[in-house]
């Protein structure tokens, strides 16, 4: 043994219910490895040891006597911060949470506990998960594990290199506009933005509620679609789940699924964001493109002209709905210690509010500018009419493509500290990832190769419940690029 | 009070009603009791409507059934299509720090709008020839706030405030008149009405403290709007109003102009006064409520609504004039309270004698029922009264065993001890005098001790009331009118055919 944490989801649960090895031999290699490997990554913000390895024994003893475990039985799960779970901290990175406790699971988590995960740790993210580089953290910045003097990308940061990292197998995220998918790509591993509404957001901290989604990272395609699987599907605590239809994405069997179109499928490499890119990312990306057409794919270069106001209309929706989702932080009912004696209650709201970080306050000073009196039409109502036009774009585009296909970020994993003081160079490195979430669509970020040591993630995006497909796509780039490495750490 | 009509000071009154469901087992957006009253503090919360990180609201959808039939009952249109909006607003009550409401600025998409409610003016208003009507602005549901709880009972003289969230997230329908009255009596009409409205559809039990509040705005010759608070019921808003339109009319006789502002009405001193703390232009940055999509009603909706919409106080009160022959003034009183209504109901059930019932609750009853008490639920709050009481009353009347002036003196007994008409008429002696001999004992008397009247009489007929007056006085009112009045006439007859 020695090497159990370097194992896939499937893996994991098969070695576990053969009784090849246990869940507490498992669980205690991967804390060893924790304990290796954060003081260099700094991946998490809490160790969930003592209940973690109290769980894999659980199960452990349930599955000596005989109990049926679920797919997910005895699986390393890390969960991004800003995910509320029953009894361990939920700090969302941030300062104004830092003794915060939720009371009760988000949905995801007890799904995923049910199916035999075993949560060990909550993960770094840049503070309310706005940023893209995790540097915006009140618990200092997570680091690439391919090279530490880097970014790992954000603002699921942590769940990514915890992932990269191997201190778990699998990880939860959340995408507000490119959260999983860009830090997927910084670290070399996969990040699924599944559909809006098709996973349930109860207990996912809000940013931009009309925007996020709680989302699966893996070193896999397979692990990355099995989570999605377990954690999809209506939940009556979501109104925005409420419409959708019950998918699978047939877990770890995708390319071979029954429903797997024998067809190639027709994919379209937008041009635009292909042109934006570094040259070394936009090789990759036509390397991803040359690689599906010799899979029988039909592939075309294509148009997708509202790209120009997508990263504009991004920034007025998201920080509007952000300013009012982070009110509700004054410290008068939970949140961290300071005593209110004294105030009156406007200067203790301002007193402990000036808490929050940097890129919080940002946010929170546009989206109430773009909400306020008489600017209402002229940001907030505009940006929403850009929203319409994006989603009516690609509708008419997946008419005659199933993926379309463009990179995840423009530009490599570059040097903590290099862009902190450039919020806007920040921003417009998203310009490729917000799109999918204006228009609700599913996205991913899957390895396609390197460049001077660091992973270049091509993004696939499908029609809306197209996640079946869009991972058909991925499971060919995933197969073909031969990426399949790990740092060393 | 002549001043108060439009004679030149355009008076412009606008309300702001609202009105808790608490028809509803549960809060607005989550599973939390509706019926928080009385509760610990803060033991009625849950994550959702705690606001705490992570949740979610989920939308209480027999609340919007709720607020469909209110609109409904209020003339509103209802739209196709419905949203909810957030208001943003920093206050400790307010669990989220913003407020899930609607609001139709960008677009119409409240539960209700553009309605109208027709009312009968009292007496005496100036308006006697008919019903006066009030256009509804709009209907809209939105969350109730927590409370703040100071311990002295004032926010100035407590040295720190308790918050208590077991209200927050009550659901609550708001509902805005446009500017349409110029009387004080007319908006206290106007808010019985609503209030019977509301009491019938089941949607508000207007008893509770607290379930209906109501703020006013009002204005004098298109002058600035002062919107007044913190008025504790419906006889203090009448009030509220009379006061503050005699100050802003003060102000513009001496050509001040009155300032737009918020006023508090105070209870104690019954004068408004300005807010204590300074009212800053309020931006509420309102959008869409992102985690509650847009919900589609369409005619599906209405025609349940319409379906689950119970008999209306209008109607109600039709059929009151037509079944039960009462009078349309009669039918209103008791409509105006849906506890008087039912009461009156259940009594007519025991006793066909509607008429009398309807007299005896309307007259002798309420005369009973004290002043604080008349315009809220809680009607009979400490009366020991009950349908089968008024049912048998009516009955004694109706036989002529008593006649109505003893039933006024039974009923007044009964609502202290609770015990059955007949029961007190026996013990008391209580019934009429019908017997020959007893009366024209009465009446020889009066006949001997009133000889001035008596020779009045003989010359004027009316004047034979007097001596009926007597004839009551001294049988302590239990002689029955008309036979003694047939007596006094025949008396008077025989003394005029003697001659003097």
């Amino acid at each position: 043994m020695g090497d159990l944490y370097r194992l896939t989801a499937s893996q994991i649960t098969s070695g576990v219910r053969n009784r090849d090895f246990s869940a507490e031999e498992y669980i205690c290699e991967i804390l060893d490895r924790i304990e290796k490997v954060e003081p260099k990554v700094n991946a998490f913000v809490t160790v969930n040891k003592e209940q973690a390895l109290n769980q894999a024994r659980i199960l452990d003893r349930w599955i000596r006597d005989g109990g049926n475990v679920g797919p997910l039985a005895g699986v390393a799960v890390s969960i991004k911060d800003n995910i509320c779970t029953k009894g361990i901290r939920t700090t969302c990175g941030s300062n104004m949470l830092r003794e915060y406790v939720p009371p009760y699971d988000a949905t995801v988590v007890t799904k995923l506990q049910n199916s035999g995960a075993i949560i060990v740790g909550k993960t770094n993210l840049d503070e309310f998960a706005m940023g893209s580089t995790t540097e915006f953290s009140a618990y200092g910045p997570t680091r690439n594990p391919w090279d530490i003097s880097r970014v790992p990308g954000g603002s699921s940061g942590g769940s990514a290199a915890s992932v990269a990292a191997q201190e778990c197998a699998v990880s939860l995220g959340s995408d507000t506009g490119g959260s999983v998918r860009c830090p997927a790509s910084f670290c070399s591993i996969v990040g699924i933005k599944p559909t809006y509404g098709l996973v349930s957001r109860y207990g996912l901290v809000s940013y931009a509620n009309s925007l996020e989604q709680i989302s699966p990272m893996g070193r896999t395609v397979s692990d990355a679609a099995l989570v999605l699987d377990l954690i999809s599907g209506p939940d009556e605590k979501d109104h925005t789940t409420t419409a959708t239809p019950a998918i699978r994405t047939t877990g770890g069997d995708i390319g071979t699924g029954a429903d797997a179109d024998k067809r190639g499928l027709r994919v379209g490499l937008i041009k635009e964001l292909t042109a934006g890119a570094d040259a070394e990312v936009s090789r990759i990306v036509y390397g991803a493109f040359d690689l599906l057409s010799s899979h029988d794919c039909s592939c075309t270069e294509v148009s997708l002209n509202a790209v120009d106001y997508a990263l504009a209309s991004y920034y007025t929706i998201a920080t509007a709905e952000a300013s009012s989702n982070l009110a509700r932080y004054d410290n008068l009912r939970y949140g961290f210690d300071m005593d209110p004696e004294g105030y009156e209650w406007n200067t203790y709201f301002a007193k402990a509010r000036s808490n929050f970080g940097p890129e919080a306050k940002r946010r929170i000073i546009v989206g109430s500018y773009v909400l306020s009196s008489g600017y209402y039409g002229k940001y907030y109502l505009k940006a929403q009419k850009v929203r319409a036009l994006l989603k009516q774009e690609l509708k008419s585009l997946y008419k005659d493509y199933d993926v379309l296909i463009a990179p995840t970020m423009p530009i490599l994993p570059f040097k903590i500290g290099e862009r902190v003081e450039d919020p806007l160079k920040m921003y417009l490195a998203d310009v490729d990832t917000v799109i999918a979430n204006l228009a609700g669509i599913p996205a991913m970020s899957v390895p396609a190769g390197f460049s001077a040591g660091f992973g270049v993630g091509v993004q696939i995006m499908a029609d809306e419940f197209k996640e079946q497909t869009m991972l058909q796509a991925a499971q060919i780039v995933e197969s073909g690029a031969g990426v399949n490495r790990s740092p060393d750490l | 009070m002549a001043a108060a009509r439009n004679d030149g000071w355009m008076v412009k009154i606008g309300l702001e009603i609202h009105c808790q469901l608490t028809g509803l087992k549960s809060k607005l957006f989550c599973q939390c009791s509706s019926d928080y009253r009385g509760m610990e503090p803060n033991a009625n919360t849950c994550p959702v409507c705690a606001g705490l990180p992570g949740t979610l609201p989920l939308l209480n959808e027999k609340a919007v059934e709720l607020a469909g039939m209110i609109s409904l009952a209020f003339g509103c249109k209802i739209p196709d299509r419905i949203m909810f909006y957030r208001k943003n607003y920093f206050y400790p009550d307010l669990p989220k720090d913003f407020q899930i409401t609607q609001y139709n600025a960008y677009g119409v998409s409240s539960i209700g709008a553009e309605g109208k409610l027709e009312y009968i003016p009292g007496a005496g208003s100036g308006a006697d020839t008919g019903g006066k009507t009030a256009r509804i602005r709009r209907v809209q549901l939105e969350e109730d706030p927590g409370r703040l709880v100071y311990e002295t009972g004032s926010m100035e003289s407590s040295p720190f405030a308790l918050i208590d969230y077991n209200r927050a997230g009550m659901p609550l329908v708001e509902i805005v008149t446009e500017p349409d009255f110029i009387d004080p009596r007319d908006v206290r009409i106007f808010l019985n009405k609503i209030t019977s409205i509301v009491e019938h559809l089941g949607a508000c039990d207007t008893s509770l403290e607290g379930s209906v509040r109501c703020d006013a705005n009002v204005s004098v010759r298109g002058g600035n709007r002062v919107e007044i608070k913190n008025v504790s019921s419906f006889k203090e808003v009448e009030k509220a109003l009379t006061y503050e339109i005699a100050r802003q009319k003060a102000k513009s006789d001496r050509e001040i102009q009155v300032r737009s502002e918020t006023r508090h009405w105070d209870d104690a001193r019954k004068v408004t006064k300005e807010s204590r703390t300074k009212e800053e232009e309020q931006d509420y940055r309102y959008f869409p409520e992102p985690d509650i999509p847009s919900i589609a009603l369409g005619q599906e909706f209405l025609s349940a609504i319409q379906s689950l919409t119970p008999e209306l106080p209008d109607d109600r009160k039709a059929r009151f004039v037509s079944s039960y022959g009462l009078s349309p003034h009669v039918a209103q009183v008791l409509i105006d309270n849906k506890q008087l209504a039912d009461f009156f109901e259940s009594c007519a059930k025991i006793n066909r004698s509607p008429k009398e019932i309807a007299n005896l609750i309307v007259t002798d009853l309420m005369g009973l029922v004290g002043d604080d008490k008349k315009d809220s639920g809680a009607i009979f709050a400490g009366l020991k009264i009950r349908p089968a009481h008024i049912a048998e009353l009516a009955g004694l009347v109706d036989r002529g065993v008593i006649n109505r002036n003893t039933a006024k003196q039974i009923l007044g007994q009964i609502v202290k001890t609770g015990e059955m008409p007949s029961e007190v008429a026996n013990k008391t002696g209580a019934s009429m005098i019908q017997d020959a001999d007893s009366l024209s004992k009465a009446v020889q008397e009066v006949f001997r001790s009133e000889q001035a009247a008596v020779q009045d009489a003989k010359k004027n007929p009316n004047a034979s009331n007097f001596l009926l007056g007597k004839v009551m006085q001294l049988t302590k009112g239990r002689a029955s009118p008309k036979a003694a009045l047939e007596l006094i006439n025949k008396k008077l007859k025989e003394e005029q055919a003697r001659p003097d």
